[in-house]
């Protein structure tokens, strides 16, 4: 996809906020393209990851978050093992989806958002991700509700893979222990975007 | 006697409970004493570092603390896992903000003297190959296998001691002393697209074609993995796989640990090659070691 910079488009301040958050240094960029030559998804995304770093560097913040290519980037660190410039660009694109998640932009993408929350409320719950229930519950919170249940799913419950009942915490406090630390986690969360996005 | 912290994982209690039993018997039969933590809970997986930091480096440190305090390195057969336990310790290391948030969080003290070591490097180089060459029961004669080491066990180049990044060896080594032939080939640290499994499937059914293809190309008759998440993609959807892209496939997909516990004398039943959706018996029998 190509983009136009004009300067309406550019945004003071989102190179900044960007770097902070993710604790990279964007500017270091020189645009070798080694991140998108390797990286495995590059031919499904809007954008590549070199190029996602130019449009950071010039502050095109509209593009950059409504552009698919964070949320198509699968975290196989390809791009930071090789940048010439030692930019973790896997930990850029975390960083934008987080950004877009917080709440201050408009989410290109809806089903990875709900997988998560439900990801993350299995191990809040049980300590450890159920996947029957985490399956279920994204299947149909997603509107797929048939999805790999025939023939990979139903293969795997024969093949006994799938367990029936959820794993529990042996002992009851530590789920309490649990489900408070979740919460701690999610206060300081908030802090810390409010507080870098000031 | 090597005694190790260990984390089995989520996948390792459901869909990949033949890689735990492997692991298990096979450390038994080494002698090395496999510490499971108690209570663990989930390292939070891709899902916790896209969604918050504090999350990704705080469910790890639970089980890292814990392994210090009993004095013991810690290891876990999943790559996802050893990863994210890896780089919670590498983060926390460099940022002394998040390491007192981290505190606060888990309430407990993180002093990050335990180390994180993916299950290869235990077995292979910490207890050593001479020493696995040394309680070989059969050799595995004529087996072509082709090597899969995917993204996290060395990625990025912080996670992976002593061993190239682009060009593992690690595991070819361990074939080469099993007597079986490490096939070479180009994709050995490709992606599988894990992390889209059960989201962008698609992507991961094109990336994980490109790899199976890849393995036949080359001429191996089955991919050795050491990673629950490589494993599902490569075998259970192998049979989607091929209908997509009009090949037959029918290549085994075997956890290191399984293709160890074949050298170490073990059978069929003991190392459950049953689960698997590509059956690799067919293909053991013929080189006559099952
Ligand atoms: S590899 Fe690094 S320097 Fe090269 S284009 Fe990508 S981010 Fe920029
Ligand atoms: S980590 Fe993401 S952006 Fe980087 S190469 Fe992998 S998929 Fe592409």
């Amino acid at each position: 996809m190509k983009y136009e910079l004009q300067l309406k488009n550019i945004a003071e301040g989102f190179r900044k906020d960007v770097e902070n958050l993710s604790q990279q240094k964007i500017s270091n960029c020189y645009q070798c393209g080694k991140c998108s030559a390797g990286c495995p998804v590059a031919y499904a995304m809007d954008y590549p990851p070199s190029m996602i770093m130019r449009m950071v560097q010039l502050g095109m913040h509209d593009q950059v978050m409504s552009s698919n290519t964070s949320w198509y980037c699968v975290s196989c660190e390809t791009c930071t093992t090789r940048c010439p410039r030692e930019i973790d660009i896997a930990k850029v694109m975390d960083t934008l989806k987080i950004m877009a998640q917080a709440g201050s932009y408009k989410l290109s993408e809806n089903e990875i958002p709900i997988f998560d929350w439900i990801f993350l409320k299995s191990i809040e719950l049980t300590g450890k991700i159920y996947e029957l229930g985490l399956i279920g519950a994204y299947n149909l919170l997603s509107l797929h509700p048939l999805k790999d249940i025939y023939p990979m799913g139903l293969k795997m419950i024969i093949k006994g893979k799938i367990n029936f009942i959820p794993h529990l915490f042996y002992n009851p406090s530590e789920l309490i222990k649990n489900i408070r630390m979740f919460k701690l986690i999610r206060k300081k969360d908030r802090e810390r975007i409010y507080e870098k996005n000031a | 006697m090597l005694k190790v912290a260990y984390f089995p994982g989520c996948s390792l209690s459901s869909t990949a409970k033949e890689y735990d039993i492997s692991t298990r018997l096979v450390c038994e039969d080494l002698e090395i004493d496999l510490v499971e933590i108690p209570d663990w809970i989930c390292c939070g997986a891709t899902t916790a570092h896209i969604t918050s930091e504090l999350t990704a480096a705080a469910l790890p440190a639970k089980s890292l603390v814990w392994a210090e305090k009993q004095g013991l390195n810690i290891t876990s057969p999943c790559s996802a896992c050893f990863s994210r336990l890896k780089m919670a310790h590498l983060h926390i290391e460099k940022d002394p903000k998040l390491k007192k948030e981290v505190e606060e969080v888990i309430g407990e003290k993180y002093n990050g003297k335990t180390e994180v070591m993916h299950l290869t490097r235990i077995l292979i180089e910490q207890y050593g190959i001479e020493n696995i060459k040394a309680k070989i029961k059969k050799e595995l004669k004529g087996l072509k296998i082709a090597c899969y080491y995917g993204c996290l066990m060395t990625r990025p180049a912080e996670v992976c001691v002593n061993d190239r990044v682009e060009n593992p060896m690690l595991m070819d080594n361990l074939v080469k002393a099993l007597g079986a032939e490490p096939v070479k080939w180009y994709y050995k640290t490709e992606c599988c697209g894990a992390g889209f499994s059960l989201t962008k499937t698609e992507i991961a059914r094109k990336l994980s074609g490109d790899i199976l293809k890849e393995a036949k190309d080359c001429g191996a008759d089955l991919v050795m993995v050491a990673c629950p998440l490589c494993h599902s993609n490569l075998d259970a959807r192998q049979p989607e796989i091929a209908k997509l892209i009009k090949t037959e496939l029918n290549i085994p997909v075997l956890y290191f640990t399984q293709v160890l516990g074949l050298a170490l004398g073990y059978n069929s039943m003991d190392l459950m090659l049953n689960k698997h959706f590509i059956n690799p018996k067919p293909l053991l029998k013929a080189k006559g070691i099952l």
